[in-house]
C-alpha cells in the first residue's frame, strides 16, 4: 500500500488560489444537488436521483487529478463529476429534468450522464456496470500506444459484485492504465461496509490481483488530489492499475427519497461534522487565505449559476414522441411495433390489402 | 470449394481481421486452442494479440468488448456456450443494447458476441439452450443465425461491419454441415428471409439449426403429393415480415419450426405476426414445432425434445386439410 499524502499546503499564493478554487468547485457541487433536491420534491425531476452531498471533495479531488484527454467512468451519482469535469450545468439540470436541452437530450437522466466532449463516458445505474466497460477503454488505450488514463469510480458496495472482481483480474493481468476509485460512503444504500464485506477496509480488495491501492481521507480535497494524482501518473507512466479508497460521508439517504432512517442521530451527526464543504470553509478562514465576506461572495454567484441553470433547463422542451424511435439501432429493423394512434399497422410493408380495414396506408 | 460453415466463420473471422486492423477476437481459449469449435482455428497465429484469451470472466469480457467498441475497435467475442452467455446477460441488456439509445446516438457499439447455440450434440442442459429468444425481446441487438456455409461467411461479415450489436447465434450441430462455397461470398443483407425451397401448399418457417429439418420434411413431403415451401429467416432482428407475409399469403398455411421451447419464444413471435398480417389468407391456424417447455433434456431423449422430421409432419397434417367451411358463418344461399 502507499501512504496517503496528507501534507498540509504551504500558504503560497498559489496554493492559496488552488484551495480556492477547489472551494469554489465544492461548492458548486453542494449547491448544485440541494437545488436538484429541491427540484425533484418539486416534481420536476422523475425516476430516481442521487446526490453526491457529503462527497464534495472526493469529487473536486479527483477530477483534479485527471487530465482532459483522460477518460471517466462513473456509478449513479454522477452530478458532481459532470459539473466538474467541464459539463454545462444548465445543460446537466436539463438532463435530470428529462429534457430535450440536456446532454442526452434528456434520456440519460440523473444516472447516465454522458458526454464524449469532456470524455465522461457515463454514468451507470447498475451496480458495477461500468466495471468492464472502463477496462475496456483502457485496453483500446493500451492498444494504440496511448497515454490516456482511464478513472473508473464505483461505490463502496460495488466491491462484492462479480464484475469488481473480474474487472480488476483483467486489468491487472493485461497492466492497464486504469485508476478504479472506490468511493466509500459507508453506505450501500442502507447497508453498512462492516455488514457487507468480509474485508470492511476495501483498498486491501486489491492486493488479491497483485494491485497496489491506498485509503485516503475523502473529505481532505488536497489529500484526494495527492493521492489520486500519484495513481493516474502510475497508470500513465508505468501502464499499471490502481486502486484509490476514499472514504467520506453521505450528508443526506441513497438517493432523494430515502429518508435514511436505518441511520442514528449520532451517526448523522459524526457525518455532519466532517462536513467537507464547511471544513474547508473553516480551512481558508482559519488559515487567512480567505475572508467570511468574500467565501460568501463565491456562494452567491454559485447560486446565480445554479440559478440559471434550473431556468435553462425549465424552459428546455420535453422529447417529442417521435423522438421514441430515433436511436434504437443505427441502420434500419423495421420490426419494430412503432403505431401511434391513427397510423398504419403495418404501412412500410407491400402486399398489405388496401380493402382490409387493418391496413388503411396504400388505400 | 467444399466448406463446413465451422470453417466458414473462421475463414470470415480471418479475412475481417485482415481488411480492419481494428477487428479483435478474445474470448475463453480462443487463442491457443482455437475456441471449443475451432472457429478461431490459426488467427492467434497470424493476427498476434489481436486475437487473445480471456479469463472465465463473461460479464467481464462483453462488458470489455463495450468499452473497446466505444473507444475505437470493432471487438467480436466469443461465448464459450449458449448457457455459459447468462453471466454476461446484464451487460447485454443493460448496456450493450442500450448505450446507442441512452446517448442519443453520440456512441455506437460495433461488436459482435458469438454464441454457440441450440441441442443436437448430446450436449446436456448448459451446453444445448436456444437461447435466442432472451436476446431477440430486446431492443438494441441484432439477432442473426445462419443455416448455411455461405449465409454464415456472409452474415458473420456483415455482422462485424454493422454499426449495431449483433448477438451472431450459430447452431452448434450445423458446424460440421457443409456445402459448396468460393469465398469470399456475400448473400443477402440482414432483414432478408430466403425461400430454401418453393412450394405450393404451406409454409414453414424456420431458423438456424431448424432449417435443415425444414427441409427434410418438405422433401418427404413431396413424395406424398404435399408441396411445402420452406423461409429461412436468417436474421431474427431485423425480421423479414415481408417474405414470411408473401409466403403465407400463396400458400394459406404456415407452421413454425424451431429447437426453442414454445411458450413466449421466438416461433410464438413469428406465429403472432402472420396472423396479424395474413389473417385472410389463411385456411388454417398458424401451428407451431418447437421443443417442449421442460430445459434441455439427456442426451437419451433429446431426440424427443427437438423437433424432427415426424412431428413437422404431423403438424403439417393437422393444417386443417379437408375442413369445410362452417355453414354457421357462411350466407343462406351458401350454405347448400
Amino acid at each position: 500500500m502507499a501512504t496517503t499524502n496528507r501534507r498540509r499546503p504551504a500558504r503560497s499564493a498559489k496554493s492559496s488560489e488552488e484551495l480556492l478554487g477547489f472551494y469554489r468547485q465544492m461548492l458548486l457541487v453542494r449547491r448544485f444537488e440541494e437545488r436538484t433536491a429541491q427540484a425533484y420534491t418539486e416534481a420536476k425531476i422523475g425516476g430516481y436521483c442521487h446526490l453526491n452531498l457529503g462527497e464534495e471533495a472526493t469529487v473536486v479531488g479527483l477530477m483534479a487529478a485527471i487530465e482532459e484527454r483522460d477518460y471517466l467512468f462513473t456509478n449513479y451519482r454522477d452530478h458532481g463529476y459532470a459539473l466538474i469535469r467541464g459539463m454545462d450545468p444548465g445543460r446537466v439540470m436539463a438532463e435530470l429534468y428529462g429534457r430535450q436541452d440536456g446532454v442526452s437530450k434528456g434520456w440519460g437522466g440523473s444516472m447516465h450522464l454522458f458526454d464524449t466532449d469532456v470524455r465522461q463516458l457515463g454514468g451507470y445505474g447498475i451496480v458495477g456496470g461500468q466495471l468492464p466497460l472502463a477496462a475496456g477503454a483502457a485496453l483500446a488505450v493500451s492498444y494504440r500506444d496511448g497515454d490516456e488514463v482511464v478513472m473508473c469510480q464505483m461505490g463502496d458496495g460495488t466491491t462484492n459484485i462479480g464484475a469488481f472482481h473480474e474487472t480488476l483480474n483483467m486489468a491487472s493481468l493485461w497492466d492497464l492504465p486504469i485508476v478504479f476509485v472506490v468511493v466509500n460512503n459507508q453506505l450501500g444504500m442502507g447497508t453498512t461496509v462492516e455488514v457487507s464485506s468480509a474485508e470492511p477496509e476495501l483498498y486491501k480488495r486489491a492486493s488479491a490481483y497483485r494491485m497496489e491501492s491506498a485509503r485516503v481521507d475523502g473529505n481532505d480535497v488536497i489529500a484526494v488530489r495527492d493521492a489520486a494524482k500519484l495513481a493516474v501518473e502510475r497508470a500513465r507512466k508505468e501502464q499499471k492499475p490502481y486502486l484509490l479508497e476514499t472514504v467520506s460521508g453521505r450528508l443526506k439517504g441513497h438517493s432523494v427519497v430515502d429518508p435514511a432512517a436505518y441511520r442514528s442521530k449520532d451517526e448523522i451527526e459524526a457525518v455532519r461534522a466532517q462536513d467537507p464543504v464547511a471544513g474547508l470553509h473553516d480551512r481558508l478562514v482559519g488559515d487567512g487565505v480567505a475572508k467570511v465576506d468574500e467565501l460568501a461572495e463565491i456562494d452567491a454567484e454559485i447560486g446565480r449559476i445554479v440559478k440559471a441553470a434550473v431556468e435553462f433547463a425549465d424552459k428546455s422542451p420535453a422529447p417529442e414522441v417521435s423522438s421514441l424511435f430515433d436511436y434504437t439501432y443505427a441502420s434500419p429493423v423495421p420490426n419494430d411495433s412503432r403505431r401511434l394512434p391513427g397510423e398504419a399497422l403495418f404501412p412500410t410493408e407491400p402486399g398489405n390489402q388496401p380493402a382490409d380495414p387493418l391496413f388503411p396506408v396504400g388505400a | 470449394m467444399t466448406l463446413s460453415i465451422g470453417k466458414a466463420l473462421n475463414a470470415a473471422l480471418r479475412d475481417a481481421m485482415r481488411e480492419d486492423d481494428t477487428v479483435l477476437m478474445f474470448g475463453e481459449d480462443v487463442g491457443a486452442l482455437g475456441g471449443v469449435f475451432r472457429v478461431t482455428d490459426g488467427l492467434a497465429a497470424e493476427f498476434g494479440d489481436r486475437c487473445f484469451d480471456t479469463p472465465l470472466a463473461e460479464a467481464g469480457i462483453v462488458g470489455m468488448a463495450v468499452g473497446m467498441a466505444m473507444n475505437g475497435f470493432r471487438p467480436v467475442v466469443e461465448m464459450q456456450f449458449d448457457a455459459f452467455a447468462y453471466p454476461a446477460f446484464e451487460q447485454i441488456a443493460s448496456h450493450v443494447a442500450k448505450m446507442r439509445n441512452r446517448t442519443r446516438g453520440a456512441v455506437n457499439l460495433p461488436m459482435v458476441i458469438r454464441v454457440p447455440y441450440a441441442g443436437g450434440i448430446g450436449g446436456v442442459e448448459h451446453h444445448s439452450d436456444s437461447s435466442e429468444a432472451y436476446y431477440a425481446h430486446t431492443p438494441g441487438l441484432k439477432v442473426v443465425t445462419p443455416a448455411t456455409v455461405a449465409d454464415a461467411y456472409s452474415l458473420l461479415r456483415e455482422a462485424i461491419a454493422d454499426p449495431d450489436p449483433v448477438v451472431f447465434m450459430e447452431a452448434k450441430k450445423l458446424y460440421w454441415a457443409k456445402d459448396e462455397v468460393s469465398l469470399p461470398v456475400t448473400t443477402a443483407p440482414f432483414g432478408t428471409a430466403e425461400v430454401r425451397r418453393e412450394g405450393t401448399d404451406a409454409t414453414l418457417v424456420a431458423y438456424g439449426p431448424a432449417v435443415p429439418v425444414a427441409l427434410e420434411a418438405a422433401a418427404a413431403a413431396a413424395e406424398d403429393g404435399r408441396s411445402l415451401e420452406v423461409v429461412d429467416l436468417r436474421t431474427l432482428v431485423p425480421f423479414d415480415d415481408s417474405a414470411v407475409a408473401e409466403s403465407v399469403r400463396k400458400t394459406g398455411r404456415c407452421v413454425v419450426v424451431a429447437e426453442a421451447t414454445g411458450f413466449a419464444g421466438v416461433s410464438a413471435e413469428i406465429a403472432a405476426r402472420v396472423q396479424e398480417r395474413c389473417f385472410h389468407s389463411l385456411w388454417a391456424p398458424v401451428l407451431r414445432v418447437t421443443g417442449w417447455d421442460v430445459p434441455y433434456p439427456p442426451p437419451v431423449l433429446e431426440k424427443y425434445h427437438l423437433p424432427g422430421v415426424d412431428r413437422v409432419l404431423d403438424t403439417v397434417d393437422r393444417l386443417q386439410w379437408d375442413d369445410v367451411p362452417d355453414p354457421r358463418f357462411l350466407v343462406p344461399e351458401q350454405a347448400t
